[in-house]
């Protein structure tokens, strides 16, 4: 319906916004793009008591190379990494994942900070984060920090921030040359969230085998999965129907997917299983067509 | 007649600029001065014992006008017009709740209100209504149907004996024997239709302004039917229906839901009396998706049996309805399924029987289509059955049972006398249309590789333009649903036109003045189309559903218009000099008969009507008419669909869709493409995505748009549409219905399909919505 009474401060820097997350803590929310927080405020079952709005903090938007790194300030909108040449050219995996996120409405106003502070284990960015190897900047009033995707990711909409901390921007690194990447999820509708899907890079050698391989899945657990046994065993092997078949099964050994109306925790469990496959048969095709 | 110049020209909405621009009036729109604002305390659960409702921290809360309860309303909702309920086709009900607008001791349903607060600004309404502190015993729910059925089951009321609304049985199993001992091939099947929540995008809204000096209270509400809800609301009010006025501008889709009366319709009004201003309350989503009135919500089980050759023999139909924790208003029409459940086919004979079940969930009423996809979908899952045990491809079977064109007006199993119909000429048109020797060459070739593919039909048939006097009559207690329009003339030559039913996204201000045009021969631009205000127009207007309002309320418009013309040419015959039967009206112009330059325009003729008349000649130029059509019309149609399962997510891909319905002369093919896209759309949800899911304990899962899933344009393929016309002889434009017509045929098409495709694992049926995780499941359990 319509969100709680709260107190709304609309920060113009970023050492204000630190500030006041100093001054608050617990008991107020940054708002980003909003697409998220918005609803669950609406629905009254989120009731932060102060929202701080950080969309007027221009230096938090922007998506450069950091000594062949990609920085993404924590303000870009989906869409601006969607149609960023820049991401495009040297990490296609984030432009195919971010084509996933919601519809281009959402996409306009939603954010990569946004979207990684939220930690909803169904996101894509997430997830194409951890295929990726990203760490994240993390801003507070008293110290930074570097925090890798794997410490940051801690349960379902938890992350390891701290009350008073801000996701200032993601650093990904540069994927190897020859890599191919491919984002496969399915959904039952165009934009919803998935019930499973995977992100996945590989690299070939000459001889047809796997050199590197990263395989992260989605709506599989509590957080973004890597599927670490999977991709020891197709490192070195001969990647063929076979062997992917099996490090599909291999990834998702042990994975518990939870139950909701969409889908049973087989099903789910299954469907991961699929779209590992579809994924890597998809980046494999691209690392080969990869001159 | 005149030459038809309008009626079958594709010209757009007139309504649509303003639509489309964000001019559109919905009610939510609208504000009075001095305006509060009105918030429901609704029941968390779906049964329970009400202990105590503390309201003095709420009354507290800043802004607050009032908190009011039920003891509250006593003496200001108190007449007998309450939530009524039409007997409609099962007569012989047993138990029938009495319904309050607000709960007394005893809430039956999730969402049932319990409180109302009324503060200065909408926030403040919401924020008090949170501090409503109701205390509830809980009571065990009943949400399964064949659950309730069972003797000692949790009652849905406590006070009531037991949950069997209604055990009506329209032909006895007896009738059947004879038709089920001779068969070569008997089929069995349980087909489900789940709950479906309707989803206007527009949610309701009711605004009521009571005048304590006059005793005047006007509503402004999103309604199919201003005028039923007057009568209603007047009647529980206590008032008299002169001294209520509901308006009701842009209404944004209502598909069977803003039909009935709702607990809001009659609280608003009451408050304002209660606080004395001006009250609106605006239906959240959320409420909307729990407290709309639900459709479908069934259980069918089915016999039939044919001969080897295909001809059929018998069927046994037997509908378990779940009403909800209230009869609907007009929930008891979707029993009219019993009567139709035989589809397009000569079936030798046919035994129904309904029973309409009581649970602790909100109320089920029509829902576009309302009985009439759930027939379709049993007839067409039946044949579809029938031809795979017989081996005959299912467009043999189909067309092997059809009545013939010559045999129309046929009288099918019930009595209902179909008025027209060339089934075989649309089928031709869509297999066509569809390559259907082609599509069934390639399925072959795909299924060697071991894709799914289906194809599917549905040759549908609908009985709409509700509704002739003999059957809407004892139906609805009383009311014959025929249909108003009132022609005013202007002395410059305007014309207003007044009409009974409502447009919530039909197009009927283009389509009507497409008629009118025609039938007066004015420029469409020269006529102004109004409805939804029971100030306006004739007595009483009886609203847009039940695809009436062309096939009924055309054709009052084109009858006033026709009165119009009689008066006309007797003012012509004045100013011509010549005598009234010498009178020729035509394109527009009245002249005398062989002298077609001795004329007069309709404008001048307009003019001169107000003016000096000779004795016996009354000043105007207005007619009234009401249109009672002596039968129901008869669409129909052939749909194909095609599709591919991906066994590995059980996905249902929808590769292609053709379809080819009949709906009688057009007025404006635009409209009537949209309207069956609309429809499609919708029944592509129900086939594949929307179902209405509760916990046992009656809570609903399914509460938001994340959970409850409509499809949306991404998922609606490209769909291809054609027709054949066979004119209605029921009415004299020859129109039939095509509001509904989307949403009955498809379904049936689209699980036929699926069922098609997956046939060599060895599947019969698949239930809708045959979701991925489902389809997944059934395919696992069958390749086991």
């Amino acid at each position: 319906m319509k969100p709680a009474p709260f107190e709304y401060d609309d920060p113009q820097t970023v050492a204000e916004a630190l500030d006041l997350l100093a001054r608050y803590g617990d008991e107020c929310k940054l708002l980003a793009g909003g697409q998220s927080l918005v609803p669950l405020m609406n629905f009254r079952l989120a009731r932060p008591g102060r929202l701080i709005d950080i969309n007027r903090i221009d230096s938090l938007s922007g998506i450069k190379r950091d000594d062949g790194m990609l920085v993404i300030g924590a303000m870009t909108r989906h869409s601006a990494v969607e149609h960023s040449t820049e991401v495009a050219g040297g990490w296609p995996l984030l432009t195919e994942a971010v084509g996933w996120v919601g519809h281009g409405q959402i996409r306009n106003r939603g954010t990569v900070g946004g979207s990684v502070a939220h930690a909803d284990p169904a996101a894509e960015l997430p997830a194409a984060f951890a295929a990726l190897d990203a760490t994240f900047r993390v801003q507070a009033k008293r110290a930074s920090r570097l925090i890798g995707w794997e410490q940051f990711f801690v349960s379902e909409f938890t992350t390891a921030l701290a009350p008073d901390e801000l996701v200032v921007a993601v650093e990904v690194p540069r994927p190897q040359p020859g890599v191919g990447a491919a984002f496969v999820e399915y959904a039952r509708r165009h934009g919803d969230f998935a019930l499973g899907g995977a992100a996945v890079t590989i690299k070939l050698d000459a001889g047809g085998h796997c050199e590197a391989v990263s395989i992260a899945l989605l709506s599989a657990g509590p957080a973004p999965v890597r599927a670490t046994s999977a991709e020891s065993m197709l490192r070195g092997a001969i990647v063929d129907q076979a062997s992917i078949r099996a490090a599909a099964v291999e990834a998702t050994r042990g994975l518990r997917p939870t139950a909701d109306l969409h889908g049973s925790t087989e099903y789910r469990l299954r469907l991961l299983q699929t779209m590992t496959q579809r994924a890597l048969i998809k980046a494999a095709e691209r690392a080969k067509a990869t001159p | 007649m005149a030459v038809s110049q309008l009626v079958g020209a594709k010209i757009h909405r007139r309504e649509d600029p303003r639509l489309i621009t964000g001019h559109g009036r919905y009610t939510d729109d609208l504000t009075r001065t001095g305006l509060v604002h009105l918030a429901v305390v609704r029941s968390p659960h779906a049964h329970a014992r009400i202990k105590s409702i503390g309201v003095e921290a709420a009354k507290k809360s800043p802004g607050v006008l009032g908190v009011f309860t039920a003891q509250d309303f006593k003496d200001i909702i108190a007449g007998p017009a309450t939530h009524p309920v039409a007997p409609v086709f099962a007569p012989d009900k047993k138990v029938n709740p009495p319904r309050y607008p607000i709960a007394r001791e005893e809430v039956c349903y999730q969402g049932e209100p319990v409180a109302v607060v009324v503060a200065e600004q909408r926030y403040q309404a919401a924020d008090a209504a949170q501090l409503v502190d109701v205390e509830y015993d809980p009571l065990p729910a009943v949400m399964e149907i064949e659950e309730a059925m069972k003797p000692g089951s949790p009652k849905a009321h406590t006070d009531q004996p037991d949950n069997i609304a209604w055990d009506a049985t329209y032909v006895p199993w007896e009738a059947t024997e004879e038709a089920f001992k001779t068969a070569d091939v008997v089929v069995k099947q349980r087909i489900l239709q789940r709950r479906l929540s309707p989803n206007a995008i527009e949610s309701r809204v009711v605004m009521a302004e009571y005048d304590p000096f006059d005793k005047r209270l006007t509503m402004w509400m999103s309604t199919q039917n201003p005028h039923w809800i007057r009568l209603f609301v007047s009647g529980a009010l206590g008032m008299g229906e002169h001294s209520v006025r509901v308006v009701s501008h842009d209404v944004g889709g209502g598909f069977g839901s803003k039909i009935s009366p709702y607990p809001e319709d009659y609280l608003v009004p009451a408050v304002s009396k209660l606080v004395e201003r001006p009250v609106k309350w605006t239906e959240t989503r959320t409420e909307a998706v729990q407290n709309a009135y639900a459709g479908r919500g069934q259980i069918y089980d089915v016999e039939a049996s044919a001969k080897k050759d295909g001809t059929l023999l018998g069927m046994r139909v037997t509908q378990l309805l779940d009403c909800g924790a209230y009869i609907g208003t007009f929930g008891a029409f979707q029993t009219c399924a019993c009567l139709l459940a035989g589809g397009a086919y000569k079936w030798k004979a046919i035994s129904s029987r309904s029973i309409g079940v009581l649970t602790n969930k909100i109320t089920t009423d029509p829902y576009r289509g309302a009985g009439r996809p759930e027939a379709t979908h049993v007839a067409e899952r039946m044949i579809d059955l029938l031809a795979v045990e017989l081996k005959m491809d299912p467009v043999e079977l189909r067309r092997k049972n059809f009545p013939a064109k010559e045999e129309f007006p046929f009288t099918q199993n019930f009595g209902l006398v179909m008025d027209s119909g060339d089934y075989n000429a649309s089928l031709d048109k869509a297999l066509k249309l569809f390559g259907y020797d082609q599509m069934r060459r390639e399925q072959a070739e795909a299924r060697k590789q071991g894709k799914l593919v289906g194809i599917g039909l549905s040759t549908w048939i609908e009985i709409c333009g509700l509704g002739p006097g003999a059957v809407t009559g004892p139906a609805t207690g009383g009311v014959v649903l025929s249909e108003s329009a009132q022609v005013k003339v202007h002395p410059a030559g305007g014309v207003s036109i007044y009409v009974g039913t409502h447009n919530h996204g039909q197009g009927n201000d283009t389509t009507h003045a497409q008629i009118a045009a025609d039938a007066l021969g004015v420029p469409i631009e020269q006529i102004d189309i109004r409805h939804g205000d029971t100030n306006e127009g004739p007595g009483f207007g009886y609203g847009t559903y039940g695809s009436r309002t062309l096939a009924v309320g055309g054709v009052a418009i084109n009858r006033a218009c026709a009165k119009v013309v009689e008066k006309g040419k007797k003012v012509a015959a004045h100013i011509l000099e010549a005598a009234e039967e010498d009178i020729v009206f035509d394109q527009g112009k009245f002249h005398v008969k062989g002298a077609p330059d001795k004329s007069k325009a309709f404008g001048e003729v307009a003019f001169a009507a107000y003016g000096q008349l000779p004795a016996g000649l009354e000043q105007g130029l207005e007619a009234v008419a009401y249109f009672e059509p002596p039968n129901f019309v008869w669409p129909f149609g052939a749909h194909i669909c095609a599709v591919e399962v991906d066994a590995e997510t059980g996905n249902a891909q929808i590769t292609k869709y053709v379809a080819v319905d009949d709906c009688g002369n057009i007025i404006n093919p635009m409209i009537v493409d949209g309207q069956l896209h609309g429809g499609i759309a919708q029944s592509i949800g129900q086939a594949l995505y929307e179902e209405m899911v509760y916990d046992q304990d009656g809570q609903l899962r399914s509460a938001t748009f994340l959970d409850y899933t409509i499809p949306s344009m991404n998922e609606i393929p490209n769909i291809q549409l054609d027709r054949t016309i066979t004119p209605s002889p029921t009415n004299e434009l020859g129109v039939k219905g095509i509001g509904e017509a989307g949403t009955i045929a498809a379904t049936a098409a689209i699980i036929n399909a699926i069922c098609d495709a997956v046939s060599p694992l060895g599947i019969k049926h698949v239930d809708m919505p045959a979701t991925p995780d489902r389809l997944w499941n059934q395919i696992k359990e069958a390749r086991k």
